[in-house]
């Protein structure tokens, strides 16, 4: 299990942010990529861990998923995969690796006060 | 206190380990070294191996191996009887390789020696997958023994692999291995990936793995003169 080091990241990054604007973080939104290679469940839980006895304890963390995202040769645009055990195009069924979305790993937002 | 307010960032949370690993990829290339990083399960036959890799190797060329483990150096004692240069990194309770890792333990080698180097990485095929190391070639390995079905329950490590090897072949029939439906499950996850079969142990199949990876080492060159 690697999410306690991914969510300590997560923590060192937030607290970088809040001390370059001088304020306090309540939450931190991050976009979870399907192949990222991080458990969501786990990350949350090892999030309130990460937190303890630094400026972000008591902050949430509010994951958006994002599915993968392919382009699709044939149909000549981007498709939606339904899972990451299987990389053909929904509509098409052509088989692709051109993988657009769905490995971020990213803090996109936080919510603050002064 | 003001209101709470909502501010735009965007910060990728392996930005650190994904600088150290452009960095590492840098050297790599200006040195003409081919990086080739290894990820499998526990006990799936990685350090048998790469033993047989390096020492089929190198009386053509110059190799050398990074190894992380957990706790032991047995991995690495195993491995220093193909005569090879290999270092140990002891991960402690760590489950995967970060590039910074790789970084600190090259830090007193001359890349310029060496025309292979391989980084076994923790047995493990959940965590290593997030994390570059800088390497030229992902290889994720897997014994017959495994069952068919591994890469549709690991899709994330076997998509983010460049090739797959599948080792232990002298057992296939022990086990009632069905390739198959082996290839198919890879095919679903990672479309176009090339698979070797093998056996580590016999030696079975390792001259076509072997001559892929002197292939690749040519292009590796080629490419970086340019």
């Amino acid at each position: 299990m690697h999410e306690l080091s991914i969510a300590m990241g997560i923590v060192d990054a937030a607290m970088d942010e809040a001390r370059q604007r001088g304020v306090h973080v309540n939450a931190v939104h991050l976009r979870l990529g399907a192949l990222s290679g991080v458990v969501k469940d786990a990350l949350l839980f090892s999030y309130e861990a990460a937190c303890q006895d630094t400026p972000l304890a008591g902050s949430r963390l509010i994951v958006e998923d994002v599915p993968v995202v392919v382009f699709c040769p044939r149909c000549d645009d981007t498709r939606v995969l339904g899972s990451v055990q299987s990389f053909l195009c929904p509509e098409c069924n052509t088989p692709t690796m051109d993988i657009r979305k769905g490995k971020e790993l990213e803090i996109f937002a936080l919510e603050v006060e002064e | 206190m003001s209101e709470p307010r909502l501010v735009e960032v965007r910060r990728n949370v392996l930005k650190q380990n994904d600088v150290i690993a452009r960095s590492l990829r840098e050297q790599f290339r200006q040195a003409g070294v081919f990086v080739v990083s290894l990820v499998s399960s526990p006990g799936s036959g990685k350090t048998t191996f790469l033993e047989k890799t390096l020492t089929l190797l190198q009386p053509q060329y110059r190799v050398a191996a990074l190894v992380g483990d957990l706790a032991t150096e047995n991995d690495a004692v195993r491995l220093a009887r193909s005569k090879a240069p290999v270092k140990q990194i002891t991960t402690g309770t760590l489950c995967h390789l970060e590039a910074a890792m790789v970084q600190n333990a090259l830090s007193d080698w001359d890349l310029h020696h060496f025309d292979f180097l391989f980084i076994e990485n923790v047995g493990n095929l959940v965590c290593p997958s997030s994390y570059d190391l800088g390497e030229s070639l992902r290889l994720v390995l897997m014994s017959v023994t495994e069952g068919e079905d591994k890469p549709l329950k690991y899709p994330t490590i076997f998509n983010s692999a460049d090739i797959a090897v599948i080792t232990k072949n002298e057992l296939t029939t022990a086990v009632e291995f069905d390739w198959q439906t082996a290839r198919n499950s890879i095919e679903s996850v990672r479309p176009g990936m090339k698979i070797f079969r093998l056996s580590a142990k016999t030696g079975e199949g390792m001259n076509d793995y072997l001559d892929f990876l002197a292939a690749q080492l040519r292009e590796h060159r080629s490419i970086a003169l340019k």
